[in-house]
């Protein structure tokens, strides 16, 4: 393993102006000798994903690219359930296909090499954050037909033929309550609402739906959206096969709506527009109380989340008073999940 | 012993240091971490006028759903709840329980995030 650190190692040593000339020793192969990188700039810094935006000119029109890589290039940051950049650009590729918007990709780089895991692929124009698509005037075209084009790209991506697509993890409700269940039994802080929602969770199971190509993180936050509507999907590394209820129900999620709780859908619209326009573009026509279960497990899925990233806290891993205070955010999805209980029961 | 400052006082005071002094200065990551720090002392204000009253009113709570005698803490009482709702003992339908979490629920959201939109849904009156 010695070797495989050491590399990891050199890749951070490298950063910037290691990434820009391995960058543009891969553009002169695609666009021609001339080709220059421009404004290399490093957009996030997730733990499990780094992000950068450049620009690759001297080739006509310049070309405005997205890289997405791995920490120091090396994936080993990456959680246990996230699936290769590799299968993720072939998720992308596979979603094209199916006709739902995604940024095309253009390369694909492979662990050991100079760029080190990774991809590249177009940057789309738009917004990803939830309360300006919610509030500002640019978007105001957009929300009344958000919920269609949202249906209709998880038909899309729903229909996605599993027999072409990589191997993917497969996950199914209880596969995930199971999981859940023993990560917030681990850290031993009883809270009587999450048990109520396990043991109604486990009671009321829904009927099966056959297994489909799941996204795993569809919501405002994942979604770059235009003035005109939606305009990509992003984000697949949680992508398994699994419910397609669970994708439809995961942007229905209260946590999600940013504010607008009247609106079940995103905050921006109402869940049988969804569903129509999910059932004229192929799918299944699902009631919106075939959804109220996976929002419940939707619920107590991302309270357990706000539940570790306060562990990251306790267990001293991450002092930062961010962390130490989404701890006082999981009651917010108690009072999500006794809402939703209150209507079921 | 003394209480003067009161330790509401002195967090209001290190509260009106962040947000007036200390976060006009900040930009970025700093920035965001001062706002994140000047909520969390609006928390502990709130902690510290509304959770007397509300861990009175959990406890009467939990002694009622689970008929127990004095003495109990509300941290026995409620590993308590939790287990008999695990092992079935208690379910949705035992009368009185939903009535229960949501009290506690909401009154545990008043001081964590009192401008969360599902408080104020909890809040109004079943349709």
């Amino acid at each position: 393993m010695a070797s495989h650190i050491f590399r990891a190692i050199v890749a951070k040593m490298g950063s910037a102006d290691h990434i820009e000339k391995a960058l543009e020793r891969w553009a002169k192969g695609l666009f021609g000798p001339k080709s220059r990188i421009e404004a290399l700039k490093r957009l996030s810094g997730g733990a499990s994903q780094e992000t950068w935006a450049f620009e690759v000119s001297g080739v006509g029109t310049s070309r405005r690219l997205i890289l997405r890589r791995a920490p120091g290039g090396v994936a080993m940051a990456r959680s246990s359930e996230a699936v290769s950049l590799a299968t993720e650009a072939a998720l992308l590729a596979a979603a094209a296909t199916a006709g739902v918007p995604v940024p095309a990709v253009l390369g694909v780089s492979d662990p050991g090499t100079d760029l080190g895991e990774a991809f590249i692929m177009e940057r789309i124009d738009g917004e990803t954050l939830g309360r300006k698509i919610l509030r500002d005037d640019a978007y105001a075209p957009a929300r009344p037909v958000l919920a269609a084009q949202c249906g209709r790209a998880l038909a899309g991506i729903h229909a996605a033929d599993l027999a072409s697509l990589p191997a993917l993890p497969h996950s199914n409700g209880l596969d995930q309550i199971n999981k859940y269940e023993a990560i917030y039994r681990a850290f031993d802080l009883p809270r009587p609402v999450f048990e109520l929602a396990l043991a109604w969770l486990k009671a009321n199971p829904p009927a099966p739906q056959p297994a489909v190509l799941v996204h795993g993180d569809f919501r405002l936050g994942n979604l770059i959206v235009a003035p005109e509507g939606l305009a990509s999907v992003l984000d697949w590394e949680l992508a398994h096969v699994g419910d397609p209820r669970e994708d439809i129900a995961w942007i229905c999620v209260n946590s999600w709506r940013f504010g607008q709780i009247e609106n079940r859908v995103g905050g921006f619209g109402d869940l049988d527009s969804l569903l129509d326009a999910y059932a004229e573009a192929g799918g299944v026509r699902f009631d919106t109380r075939q959804i109220d279960w996976w929002e419940t497990l939707g619920s107590l899925k991302w309270g357990i989340m706000c539940m570790i990233m306060y562990e990251a806290f306790r267990s001293g891993a991450d002092a930062s008073v961010e962390r130490a205070a989404i701890g006082r955010r999981v009651s917010e999805t108690e009072i999500d999940l006794l809402n939703l209980l209150e209507k079921v029961s | 012993m003394h209480d003067a400052p009161s330790p509401a006082e002195l967090i209001s005071a290190v509260k009106s240091f962040i947000d007036d002094t200390a976060a006009p200065q900040l930009t970025g990551h700093a920035a965001f971490y001062a706002r994140v720090a000047s909520n969390v002392l609006s928390t502990l204000l709130r902690e510290i006028e509304q959770r007397p009253a509300a861990e009175a009113e959990e406890l009467a709570g939990l002694k009622a759903l689970l008929g127990t005698q004095a003495g109990d803490s509300i941290q026995s009482l409620n590993r308590t709840l939790c287990e008999q709702l695990r092992t079935g003992s208690m379910s949705i339908s035992t009368p009185g329980l939903l009535e229960h979490l949501k009290t506690t629920t909401i009154a545990q959201l008043s001081i964590d995030q009192p401008q969360y939109s599902g408080l104020k849904a909890a809040r109004a009156p079943r349709s």
